[in-house]
């Protein structure tokens, strides 16, 4: 194999991809709670997937230049595919899983502040201040 | 008048996606045309139509239950091609930073709440999105009616609702306010 | 002599390995949300090997399959936090 430029760079691209992805997964382990795991988790992983792409888009792009064999542009299209969907879907099911964590009562660790609890407090106050009130207004009504 | 906006709208998405995925796999009627081998056949574009047509007629109703055609106009769709570079500059800031705390170890984590004072639901799930995806913070929970986000901080600062969402605000009132 | 398909196989035995680390934190994580974290990172990892092996093999169909792979774990994970949701409570 000779080092052209293409094949460098695609080879910068996939160690790039490579090492965010083992990142990601040592964060995995490192951090101490579900809120930084899930910090590590999506972006280190989602940002060594979108360079996956990348690196298979200029890797079919540079055999189809070589080649001309139609199917090459069919996969560099599916790749972009693809990376479009998981930037779409990966972010919100991280969302979807920090928000399960808190509604469970998982307490993030370490935590310097925390506005969501004590909002959560607020209307759990607030709530049960009605709830009495209703209960006094039905005794009322009996 | 309204059923036929979504009608068209879900037909032209149909058709865009089929032909996406459909692009360069089937020969063309023109064999010594120069790009025969890229577009697609004849065939190939009837079959497309119709199923397209097919989808919009069946779901229409399922998938454009959206009340504001705004998006229809292209010259959006172009300003959210534009603010891919900044979310993806971003993101390269994101992960070395990420990846700085995963070697040393150093975070201050926290949840903050801040107040982006964007309108439609486009918009906020393209915020909350753009922030999961962006430097150490994660949207932990969103509130509807007042259009808050709470956010988790990995390293807690001043001035939540600036530092966090200002710049993305910015640009996302451009396409989808 | 390497070659670029040779790379290909390297760095998807290395997601492998990475996908094998992940599945200690299915196992190890404190609460059902650690778990979940993992799966979900393993998801993500299974689509980039995909992708990976779709180029190193010229087969278009792997990456088709990792499209879909990729939505239909989005919506598993959906489920999975919508059921946390409504679980127990500590």
């Amino acid at each position: 194999m000779t080092f052209t430029w293409p094949i460098i760079l695609i080879i910068i691209l996939l160690i790039i991809s490579v090492v965010f992805n083992i990142l990601g997964t040592i964060g995995l382990h490192r951090f101490p709670d579900v809120y930084t795991r899930l910090h590590a988790a999506t972006k280190c992983t989602t940002f060594g997937t979108i360079f996956v792409t990348f690196t298979v888009i200029a890797y079919s792009v540079r055999l189809y230049i070589l080649t001309e064999e139609a199917k090459f542009i069919n996969m560099a299209i599916h790749t972009l595919i693809a990376l479009i969907a998981l930037l779409a879907t990966n972010p919100t099911g991280a969302h979807a899983l920090a928000r399960a964590a808190h509604k469970m009562g998982v307490k993030p660790k370490k935590a310097v502040r925390d506005d969501l609890k004590d909002a959560d407090q607020h209307k759990k106050k607030t709530v049960k201040k009605m709830v009495i009130k209703k209960d006094k207004a039905q005794g009322e009504v009996n | 008048m309204k059923r036929g906006k979504a009608f068209v709208s879900t037909f032209l998405f149909a058709l865009f996606s089929y032909l996406l995925l459909t692009i360069a796999a089937g020969q063309s009627m023109a064999q010594e045309a120069p790009w025969s081998h890229i577009i697609w056949s004849f065939e190939e574009l009837i079959i497309g139509i119709s199923v397209s047509l097919i989808v919009a007629a069946l779901a229409d109703h399922i998938l454009c239950r959206t009340e504001n055609f705004r998006m229809l106009n292209p010259v959006r769709w172009l300003i959210m091609l534009i603010y891919t570079i900044p979310l993806f500059i971003e993101m390269v800031k994101a992960n070395f930073d990420v990846a700085y705390r995963v070697i040393t170890g150093k975070i201050e984590p926290g949840i903050v709440k801040i107040d982006p004072d964007l309108e439609t639901d486009l918009g906020i799930t393209i915020l909350a999105n753009s922030i999961t995806l962006t430097p150490g913070t994660l949207t932990v929970d969103v509130d509807d009616e007042r259009s808050e986000m709470y956010i988790h901080w990995i390293k807690v600062g001043e001035d939540p609702t600036e530092n966090i969402a200002g710049r993305f605000v910015r640009w996302i009132r451009r396409f989808a306010e | 002599m390497i070659d670029l398909n040779t790379l290909f196989y390297a760095a998807a035995t290395l997601f492998a390995i990475s996908i094998i680390v992940c599945i200690f934190r299915i196992f190890l994580g404190p609460t059902a949300a650690d778990r979940s974290v993992g799966f979900d990172t393993i998801n993500t990892l299974v689509v980039a090997t995909m992708i990976i092996l779709g180029a190193a093999m010229w087969e278009t169909l792997f990456i088709d399959i990792a499209i879909v792979y990729a939505i239909l774990s989005f919506i598993t994970t959906l489920f999975i936090a919508k059921y946390l949701e409504g679980g127990v409570a500590e």
